[in-house]
């Protein structure tokens, strides 16, 4: 399925767990760090020079670009560690996240209720995925290096519906068909 | 005695992280060729392809197959007979700075642990010298990233524990941790010595070939058996679920005290990054 960004709610309606969607148009680049400081500054009362609304943030931190290429390797980094900042920014319009690894409970309730949706790009293709960005700006805090906020310009950057609105979750689904030994 | 020049060194640890940072090397993609034709899941297919591709790009462009370069580990065996003409520590340090300048590889050395901050130069590295015979210098590297290295950990557990404790621990671990250390893993397991001894020969078990087995028989059953239970697991290729979690399992083994049995789980993610050479 492509997607173009930012996201309508008919798009995130029709995105179901197991899809892999193509992404293209601008999505923003964003981890620890970044996360700390945003939530930091919406708690203060600031309001961030982006707008989230209908848009995806992917976590991710690059390698620094080789001359005449918009961006180093960039692959998703693991999602859970920004999972107690995901809801302050769902609250500014924030629908897609996309990163890699499975996240906590309360974030995936918090994501339906906040009509979001969770995908994953496969970790540790970064060479891969670089092919798909086709522009790179640093936009908000710069100093933080890899880890500022980029915004890129993709086309059909891949990844795959991990949770859905509708309650489909695509790590419990798959891995219970494969699974053929107990760990308890 | 023979003398060594610390440029050598330097030289030598700075080639070494950025070959290894971009050419996975073609016996890890024939290893991964084999995973494909023999996993059941389709999205599970489709994740090994990407990472093939990824891998061969990667080789291609000498570019960086993963954007966690990762803080990067050295494991030098040292000869009696050489003579250093200055400081190995910085020595490393410096081909570690030159590199990830250089080689454009990522920074992910934070200042300190608990006010963070970067070092800006990927330094330092964590170094592990051995005393060995001769007048060679061995020098193993291996940029080791974050997703995988968080996954790892140390238990001590009891004699009575035996065999079955330390299946139980390391499944657990992998299951648990699902896509999180990007699987397919190598999984290094140390056993045995005492909490610092099992966690290094963890890592060092992750450092051995590819197609090698442990040469203790007792071992080399576990590390069989292991791989096919974790492969029972279905955590599959970066979690999606699949019938491919791990690659191999290497397991080291080290005499402990009467009243423990150490194991510590050193997960490698599927950029299973070493290079080693002998100057």
């Amino acid at each position: 399925m492509n997607i173009h960004t930012p996201v309508k709610p008919q798009d995130i309606e029709r995105m179901k767990a197991g899809d892999i969607v193509y992404f293209s148009g601008v999505i923003y680049t964003g981890r620890d760090a970044a996360h700390k400081r945003m939530t930091e500054a919406l708690s203060r009362g600031e309001t961030l020079p982006i707008d989230f609304n209908g848009q995806v943030i992917y976590y991710v931190g690059p390698t620094p670009a080789k001359t005449g290429r918009p961006i180093g390797s960039c692959g998703p980094t693991s999602s859970y560690r920004m999972d107690s900042y995901s809801s302050t920014l769902m609250d500014i319009g924030l629908k897609v996240m996309i990163g890699k690894g499975d996240r906590s409970d309360d974030f995936i309730h918090d994501m339906i209720e906040k009509k979001g949706v969770y995908l994953q790009a496969v970790g540790g293709a970064g060479a891969l995925l670089s092919r798909k960005v086709k522009q790179s700006t640093v936009v908000l805090y710069p100093d933080l290096g890899s880890e500022a906020i980029y915004k890129l310009v993709v086309e059909d950057f891949p990844a795959i519906v991990t949770y859905d609105i509708h309650g489909g979750n695509l790590i419990t689904d798959e891995v219970k068909k494969y699974q053929t030994i107990s760990v308890k | 005695m023979r003398n060594v020049e610390m440029s050598l060194i330097t030289k030598t640890v700075k080639e070494l992280a950025i070959d290894a940072n971009c050419n996975i090397g073609k016996s890890f993609i024939d290893r991964l060729r084999d995973a494909l034709k023999k996993e059941k899941s389709e999205i599970g297919k489709n994740v090994i392809e990407q990472i093939i591709e990824n891998d061969i790009i990667a080789m291609d462009s000498n570019e960086p197959m993963c954007q966690d370069t990762g803080m990067v580990v050295v494991f030098v065996e040292l000869g009696y007979d050489v003579h250093l003409e200055g400081d190995l520590y910085d020595a490393i340090n410096e081909g570690i700075r030159q590199a990830y300048k250089e080689g454009l590889l990522r920074n992910s050395v934070a200042k300190h642990p608990i006010t963070r901050g970067n070092t800006n130069d990927n330094t330092p590295g964590v170094i592990h010298v051995k005393l060995v015979p001769g007048n060679q210098i061995k020098i193993t590297l291996a940029p080791k990233g974050g997703g995988s290295e968080n996954m790892s950990l140390v238990k001590m557990l009891i004699p009575s524990d035996g065999i079955e404790g330390i299946k139980k621990l390391v499944l657990h671990t992998i299951f648990y941790a699902g896509g999180k250390p990007c699987p397919p893993l190598v999984v290094g397991v140390g056993i045995g010595g005492n909490l610092e001894k099992s966690a290094l020969i963890a890592k060092e078990a992750i450092m051995r070939d590819l197609a090698d087995e442990s040469p203790d028989p007792v071992l080399a059953k576990l590390e069989k058996e292991l791989l096919d239970e974790i492969n029972q697991l279905g955590v599959g290729p970066m979690g999606f679920g699949g019938t491919t979690t791990a690659l191999a399992v290497k397991i080291n083994a080290y005499p402990c005290h009467i009243a423990s049995l150490p194991v510590a789980v050193n997960l490698q993610c599927h950029a299973s990054r070493h290079k080693e050479r002998t100057i």
